[in-house]
């Protein structure tokens, strides 16, 4: 039924998820993350850079194309690595699910071109639906096209403020069609930020009033490339979900051993072991399910399996990523409930997470439909 | 296979003796080293890494050999063998492993006792030198095979004047005996898969002592980290309990009801998770990284029978209300999927409880895996006489 996946990280991506652990360590540490939601840039430019440098930023793109040419497992263990920082880039944006829209449909002429911007050009993009589009699901929008120009609205869109270049699925005569809208040709009151649950990570409304747009594809090449985007962003975000919930439990830990009352460490009560060895225990769970649903990505050909295993890891390791974090909040005490602490940081990133690409629910709704356990 | 040459030999034995009785034929097999291959050569195996066991086992399933006795001897294959190897005499391994791989020799195991279950170090059976022999009193419980066993892996008390980990010294026992008594311990199925074993003044040689006097808490811990190294092979999907929910689900639409089906996605996704968290582990061990303990499975593998089994008997309705058989059976394997819904509920509250409570592996995990401080305890430095009871 399944043949047996890799679940072993390589020695390359060993020294791939220490060399982004480490600059992550240097340069996204929480004190700033938690000083820069308050601040106008709530997107660290030169942290994106950084990542850029590394050649973290265009794993998705083909070697030919400009890009640094790894695979969605590599990519896997970079979004681990932002989840455990919540680094505030616009990675799963961008780098995942704009990235993988352009690559899917990258024999288009346009498409080619654009990849190579994202590249070279260390620009950002944004996929213009919305972030709570769940994968498998028909896709729907209300941009239309007519005569090169689009007129619309797409909202809550993640990643979208300061985007370089917009990718829209709008419906041109009735059919499908993604656009590209480049960064001078939108008059910047068109991308209405939202006040966003998640600090970390930012939402906007693109509003289309007869803007102009290149043509990249049409037809059901479009409706397929969105999709696989929107798969491809539910399987990284289950990797950032596993980083997210181990930095959690490692953090907790770290206090519970530390914080003394009546006499004793709070690590040292069963109460608080037993629920951080749940946490544990469900981690393991959630990593090993992350690890295979970027592996599908990477080896699997059975559309169908692709899509299991990716609802298997994105309906886990969301709810293991909220009950990680708000186990930390909780066992933090009154210190997890101040602004000065990270813990709010993670856990608004956890629940905003849970809803994004699809909620457990609609994934385990998908998954009952592929492995043929209909609700009535 | 890999290896063409171990094929070969596969082969050629299969050939040579895979037509006769089960037993003859194992026999051949730990004569041949391919019993547990990572054992030594004369011993049942080759010296070879343990992770080679399961292609080897694969092996011989598919030349249709006839199976091992694993699953009559759990105790013999999983705890006593492994022991025998690691803290036997040279003459306790040439008489005992064989037979234990053949199934001719069924172990059991003499550990838990009425007032030593979670906190296994306080067992009381008493065993007091006299000459060459000991003289062995007490009361072991949950005792599964020991109705069948002809042989029992002991640990008992031989010095009650120092702290509890540093009096047990262990044994094995013969259960033919004079003054070994087993009763059926019937169970909340109604079934005896379990015993209460009782010693009044068993003579047993000092020579069937397993290392030394007062070291057996290190060997207990030897026995119990070598059934965690066990590698088998990798699981497939839906395998396991809550592949009989699933076709349960399928086979009978009438049953479905929408809160239920919530409950069955998120059993099935967990199962899968956990599916590829063991499958992870395993492909760690055979890349020599092994992860930690299997602890956390254990737990999680309770959760699942238990919310499956308890998710079966409410999607039957009515059904569930019916129970196969009451009567006192005692079965010599483990099946848990025999005796139907309802003895599948009731048989998988013991999952949580058999081999370590959930709870202590949660402390086991809490304290060796995350570094968390141990909680205080009352008995620690006091001599095992002096303990409060």
């Amino acid at each position: 039924m399944t043949t047996a996946r890799r679940l072993v990280m390589t020695e390359d991506q060993e020294a791939l998820r220490t060399a982004v652990r480490d600059l992550l360590t240097d340069h996204a540490p929480w004190a700033s993350v938690l000083a820069r939601t308050e601040s106008d840039a709530p997107y660290d430019i030169a942290l994106w850079g950084r990542l850029r440098e590394l050649g973290v930023t265009s794993l998705l793109i083909p070697e030919e194309y400009g890009g640094s040419g790894g695979d969605a497992r590599d990519l896997a263990v970079v979004c681990e690595q932002l989840g455990a920082f919540v680094a505030p880039v616009p990675f799963l944006g961008s780098a995942v699910v704009a990235t993988a829209a352009l690559v899917a449909v990258r024999s288009e002429p346009v498409a080619a071109d654009l990849l190579g911007q994202l590249a070279s050009g260390g620009l950002t993009a944004a996929l213009a639906i919305p972030a709570t589009t769940v994968p498998g699901a028909d896709l729907s929008t209300t941009v239309r096209a007519a005569d090169g120009k689009l007129t619309g609205t797409v909202t809550p869109v993640m990643d979208l403020d300061g985007a370089d270049l917009i990718i829209v699925l709008a419906l041109d005569e009735g059919e499908p069609a993604l656009y590209a809208v480049q960064p001078d040709e939108v008059d910047s009151t068109l991308v209405l930020p939202i006040t966003p649950l998640d600090l970390t990570r930012q939402l906007a409304a693109l509003e289309l009033a007869a803007n102009p747009a290149r043509l990249i594809v049409r037809g059901l090449p479009a409706l397929a490339a969105v999709a696989t985007a929107v798969a491809t962003g539910a399987a990284m975000l289950a990797a950032e979900q596993v980083g997210l919930a181990q930095w959690s439990l490692d953090t907790t830990v770290a206090h519970l051993k530390d914080r003394h009352q009546f006499g004793r460490p709070i690590g040292s009560f069963q109460a608080l072991k037993h629920r951080m060895a749940h946490v544990w225990r469900r981690i393991g769970l959630a990593r090993a399910a992350a690890i295979a649903a970027a592996d599908v990505l990477v080896t699997e050909t059975d559309l169908d399996e692709i899509a299991m295993v990716i609802a298997v890891a994105a309906s886990y390791c969301s709810e293991t990523a909220v009950f990680a974090a708000e186990e930390m909040t909780q066992l933090h005490g009154g210190i997890g409930m101040t602004w000065e602490h990270p813990a709010h940081l993670y856990l608004g990133r956890a629940k905003a997470d849970e809803l994004i690409l699809g909620a457990p629910d609609q994934h385990r709704a998908r998954l009952a439909e592929l492995v043929d356990l209909p609700p009535s | 296979m890999a290896n063409a040459e171990l094929a070969g030999r596969i082969a050629e034995l299969v050939a040579e003796h895979g037509t006769g009785e089960r037993a003859a034929f194992l026999g051949a097999r730990f004569d041949a080293g391919l019993a547990w291959v990572h054992f030594p050569e004369g011993h049942g195996g080759l010296g070879l890494p343990r992770t080679e066991q399961s292609a080897i086992e694969d092996e011989f399933a598919r030349l249709g050999a006839p199976p091992t006795a694993q699953a009559d001897n759990v105790i013999g294959y999983g705890m006593a063998a492994p022991t025998i190897l690691e803290f036997g005499t040279d003459e306790q391994r040439q008489t005992l492993l064989r037979p234990i791989f053949t199934g001719e020799d069924i172990w059991c195991q003499l550990f838990s006792e009425p007032g030593a279950g979670s906190d296994l170090a306080a067992v009381a059976t008493r065993a007091v030198r006299d000459g060459d022999y000991w003289i062995v009193s007490g009361q072991k419980v949950w005792t599964s095979f020991a109705h069948v066993a002809k042989w029992a892996i002991l640990l008992a008390r031989t010095n009650p004047d120092v702290p509890k980990h540093r009096g047990l010294t262990y044994f094995v026992a013969d259960m033919n005996a004079p003054g070994v008594e087993v009763r059926p311990l019937r169970q909340l199925t109604g079934e005896a898969e379990f015993n209460e074993v009782f010693f009044t003044d068993v003579r047993i040689p000092d020579s069937a002592r397993l290392g030394d006097e007062g070291n057996g808490w290190a060997v207990a811990q030897g026995t119990l980290m070598n059934e965690r190294m066990a590698i088998g092979g990798a699981a497939t999907r839906e395998s396991g309990m809550v592949g009989v929910l699933a076709a349960l689900w399928r086979e009978r639409p009438e049953l479905r009801r929408p809160a239920l089906h919530e409950r069955l996605m998120r059993l099935w996704v967990e199962a899968e998770a956990f599916r590829l968290s063991s499958e992870r582990q395993r492909q760690q061990l055979l890349a020599g990284r092994p992860g930690p303990d299997g602890s956390g499975s254990k737990v999680t593998f309770a959760a699942l029978q238990q919310g499956s089994t308890a998710l079966e008997l409410e999607v039957l309705g009515a059904e569930g209300l019916h129970h196969e058989d009451w009567s006192l059976r005692r079965p010599t394997e483990s099946n848990w999927l025999a005796g139907g819904a309802s003895h599948r509920y009731l048989r998988a509250k013991g999952n949580s409880i058999e081999g370590g409570t959930s709870e202590i592996l949660l402390n086991v995990i809490a304290e060796r895996v995350l570094g968390l401080p141990r909680e205080p305890h009352s008995d620690s430095g006091l001599a095992w006489k002096d303990l409060p009871r």
